[in-house]
């Protein structure tokens, strides 16, 4: 408990260094951002036009003037107002963050019960056939794009059952459950499809090596079945590989899926960040990205605590 | 009357070909009931391999049994060919008839599980036990095995444990289903000499107890005197001798067997030390030991206040040019801690080290214990040999190589494997290589922190006797770290016993060894297995060690001496 208490006191301090270092990146950025938000158009203002735009957004300040206020807003709950949408970055995040979030969730779900199961099959069965067929697949599941199987697998449907995935807009969990997994769980196997060749690669690797451990050859000496050999003493102990990679491949997806959202046109939060970034909505980049930083750092401390979870030996500590 | 088990000209073999690859070459012998039979080898000589072959749990190390049978009598009465025998069969062998236990206590228990459910599945395996009459028989035989506040313990997690209580449990569990036959593959190699005198203890009282056999697997002859009925000595995966134990120890009949017993170290109680090197009253050391105190600092909580562990506690000492200081004690009496804090490796709290100065600007130089970590795989033995004369900022040049080629000869290595690299050599050649390497800056004093210990016995013999020359040719002063009471006799001069933190005996070895004087000392020199003692009996003793962490601020009491002779000190022990 005191460890938590401590990580989370740790993370006002990194996200303070994260938002430092994409208020300056952002305004490095070559051309302006007045430029950028009207296009061809920004070159019918005049100059006086053009500054009052800038004294509007407050970009015509000094940059560290600008991060000041920019904080003290921050403090007050307030990101600040996107000048895409014209409406405050807080209410867009909240509004786009499910759907990358319940995206997420499913393709590590899907990940996770095929890459897990798949790897301890092949690890029992090292070095024979059905090894290195599913050390195949995990290969070519790794290195196949995730656009190229996300149009395959639009191609499949509409071509073969002439079905058309609902795009666009997005439907929540609570209004309607399973249109609203029906809509993600494409995009969410394309996803999950590379997530789940990791998975079954690592949780292999990781079975193989805890399959010679001493403590193996113990529970066999004592009669016990391949099963229980495999599920119940090697398993757990392979895990904690497994939990390592899920958190940084989840936390990455809590970041949106640009490709995937492209594809199957969901308003996630990778599109936005996106958009906003093109067209230089600096109050929007900004609390995006701080926002997935936040997110990240978030099931970063959800690994370790799982860690806890999984050894005794970090739960209760030496002698 | 059939054996129990009966074992008949069995191969094992390894690998895709295993019959061009074999371990064990044509391996017969017989175990009666309630016998005990001792194997005895080196590694590599197939022991390991054989015993694991009589549950077939050599399989899953990728061994396969290509000629022989193994006759098994179970305890229904039916017998049953272990050679042949499907998965299905082996698997209610495995625990109910023949029960097993490993010699790393540190990695055979699974260390996500309880030690109670560990315990609680042998029973619910091998004798369909559930729930609380599972638990029940699992505290009932961890009482057998001597676990003090069994209750408790079923809720802890292996590493809460120390090794020799972790070794009672692998020991309990193999108990579970009171098999007629125990395997016990070198259960006692991981563990400190007293915990080791316990477990034997303990393994020849519920041998009493049970009447079960067992196989006793060990590279320590002297460990099984006292135990073994009869002795099967095994070399390069051969028989080569097999008897009841007084005839082979008495009586050896074939050469390795000799050569078992006579070369390789064995406790003598002091009769074996080193006749050389009278310690001359009138030279200056070259080390200068002044309580030494090395103190780790243990956070307990935010708001707690801070503790230590003291490591080393007040050691003083002096180290003669040309002598060997051992200091014995183990594991975390800080024996290691001492010589890393003279080499500077940690930092000291307080005390004096003076070191005289010596032939070079390095007088004082360091052998590890394990041969096979301390080489960098990637260097060939001219890098390897020239690093420490490159940091000290000497040039790789014909000079240099000249002394790498005539210290490689005197460490009896050939001069052509300057660029051969570390994997290619055995364990003893590397270590020969370290102590080659060690010398390269012409030191005054080599620490040997358990240079010996990972090395077979005859090996062992032949890195000691190499030591000695050395010792000799360059005369080079010791510090020799060791566990190992039959090393310490052969190579010290002198010995400092240390037990928790503090040394507690030091003199001249001949004293030391025959006629110990502090309480650990003479538990720890009873506690050594011996070929001339093995008629000896001891009990079961637990003292445990007591703990080292200390509350902040906290100092021992200033330690008070006795004499026990000409150059024999030995600490006053407080009345309890």
């Amino acid at each position: 408990m005191n460890y938590v208490v401590q990580r989370l006191l740790t993370f006002p301090l990194i996200l303070l260094g994260v938002s430092v270092l994409v208020f300056v990146s952002i305004r490095m950025v070559p051309g302006d951002a007045i430029t950028a938000m009207l296009g061809t158009e920004a070159g019918l203002l005049t100059p006086a036009q053009r500054s009052a735009l800038a004294a509007y957004f407050g970009i015509d300040q000094p940059v560290w003037s600008q991060y000041l206020r920019w904080l003290s807003g921050l403090f007050q709950g307030d990101l600040g107002i996107s000048s895409i949408y014209g409406k405050p970055v807080l209410a867009i995040i909240i509004e786009r963050f499910p759907l990358t979030l319940q995206l997420a969730l499913m393709s590590m779900v899907i990940a996770l019960s095929v890459g897990v199961p798949l790897g301890v099959f092949a690890a029992t069965r090292n070095e024979k056939p059905s090894d290195l067929i599913v050390r195949m697949l995990a290969m070519l599941g790794q290195s196949t794009p995730s656009f190229v199987i996300g149009v395959l697998i639009i191609y499949v449907l509409s071509v073969f059952f002439g079905f058309v995935p609902a795009m666009g807009t997005f439907t929540p969990l609570f209004v309607d459950p399973l249109a609203s997994i029906g809509q993600l769980i494409f995009p969410a196997i394309t996803l999950g499809f590379a997530f789940a060749a990791s998975v079954t690669r690592i949780s292999r690797s990781a079975m193989l090596d805890v399959l010679s451990d001493d403590y193996i050859r113990t529970a066999r000496s004592k009669g016990a079945s391949q099963r229980s050999v495999v599920w119940r003493h090697a398993l757990p102990n392979a895990l904690i590989p497994v939990v390592t990679l899920s958190g940084v491949e989840f936390g990455y997806l809590l970041g949106g899926a640009v490709i995937v959202e492209q594809i199957f046109a969901l308003p996630g939060l990778g599109r936005l960040v996106l958009d906003a970034i093109t067209q230089r909505d600096y109050a929007l980049v900004q609390g995006t990205v701080l926002f997935i930083a936040f997110n990240f750092l978030l099931v970063n401390l959800l690994v370790d605590l799982a860690y806890v979870a999984l050894d005794p030996r970090i739960r209760i500590g030496g002698r | 009357m059939t054996p129990l088990l009966s074992v008949r000209d069995l191969r094992v073999g390894f690998g895709q070909n295993p019959a061009a690859n074999e371990v064990v070459k044509g391996v017969s012998f017989d175990l009666a009931a309630g016998e005990t039979l001792a194997i005895v080898g080196e590694s590599g000589s197939g022991k390991s391999v054989t015993a694991l072959s009589v549950n077939r749990l050599v399989d899953f190390g990728g061994g396969r049994i290509t000629n022989g049978s193994i006759i098994l009598q179970r305890s229904d009465g039916s017998t049953l060919d272990v050679a042949k025998a499907e998965e299905k069969v082996l698997r209610t062998i495995r625990g109910r008839d023949v029960g097993m236990i490993f010699q790393e206590p540190m990695t055979s228990l699974n260390p996500v599980h309880t030690v109670g459910a560990q315990i609680e599945e042998a029973f619910k395996l091998n004798r369909g036990l559930h729930g609380a009459e599972a638990e029940r028989a699992a505290l009932d035989v961890l009482d057998r095995v001597r676990i003090p506040d069994a209750k408790s313990r079923l809720a802890y997690y292996p590493h809460q444990l120390s090794g020799g209580m972790r070794q009672r449990v692998m020991i309990a569990m193999a108990l579970a289903s009171s098999p007629r036959l125990l395997i016990a593959d070198e259960p006692t190699t991981a563990l400190d000499v007293t915990v080791q005198a316990q477990i034997m203890a303990l393994l020849a009282e519920l041998r009493a107890e049970t009447g079960m056999s067992m196989i006793f697997i060990t590279h320590d002859i002297g460990l099984v005197a006292g135990i073994a009925d009869r002795i099967m000595v095994m070399q390069h995966g051969l028989a080569v001798e097999q008897n009841t134990t007084d005839a082979v120890l008495d009586n050896p009949q074939h050469d390795y067997t000799k050569h078992l017993l006579n070369a390789v170290p064995h406790f003598t109680s002091g009769k074996a030390v080193r006749a050389d090197g009278e310690r001359a009253a009138t030279s200056e050391p070259i080390i200068k030991v002044d309580d030494l105190v090395v103190r780790f600092p243990v956070k307990k909580g935010l708001f707690q206040p801070k503790g230590a562990i003291h490591a080393v506690d007040g050691v003083s000492f002096d180290l003669m040019p040309g002598e060997t200081l051992a200091i014995v004690g183990e594991s975390g009496s800080g024996k290691s801690t001492t010589a890393r804090a003279i080499l500077g490796l940690v930092e000291k709290h307080r005390g004096a080290i003076a070191a005289k100065p010596g032939r070079s600007r390095r007088p004082i130089q360091m052998v590890f214990q394990d041969p096979f970590a301390s080489l960098n795989p990637r260097l060939n033995v001219e890098a390897l040999m020239a690093e420490p004369a490159i940091a000290n900022g000497q040039k790789l040049d014909d000079a240099l190589r000249d002394r790498m080629r005539f210290l490689l000869d005197r460490v009896g290595l050939p001069a052509d494997v300057l660029n051969r690299y570390p994997h290619q050599f055995s364990g003893g050649q590397r270590q020969r290589l370290c102590i080659a390497r060690v010398l390269m800056l012409n030191p005054d004093v080599v620490v040997l922190d358990e240079a010996v210990s990972a090395l077979d016995v005859s090996v062992q013999a032949r890195v000691l006797d190499l030591l000695v020359d050395l010792q000799r040719e360059f005369s080079l002063a010791y510090l020799f770290i060791s566990h190992d009471m039959a090393v310490v006799e052969r190579i010290a001069h002198r010995i400092a016993v240390m037990y928790a933190g503090q040394i507690v005996e030091i003199g001249e070895a001949r004293s030391v060894l025959s006629d110990p004087q502090h309480s650990y000392t003479k538990r720890l020199i009873s506690a050594v297995p011996a070929i001339e003692r093995r008629r000896q009996h001891f009990a079961i003793d637990a003292t445990q060690v007591p703990s080292l962490v200390r509350p902040a601020g906290y100092e021992p009491p200033p330690a008070n001496w006795r004499e026990a002779g000409q150059d024999h000190r030995v600490r006053i022990e407080e009345a309890k």
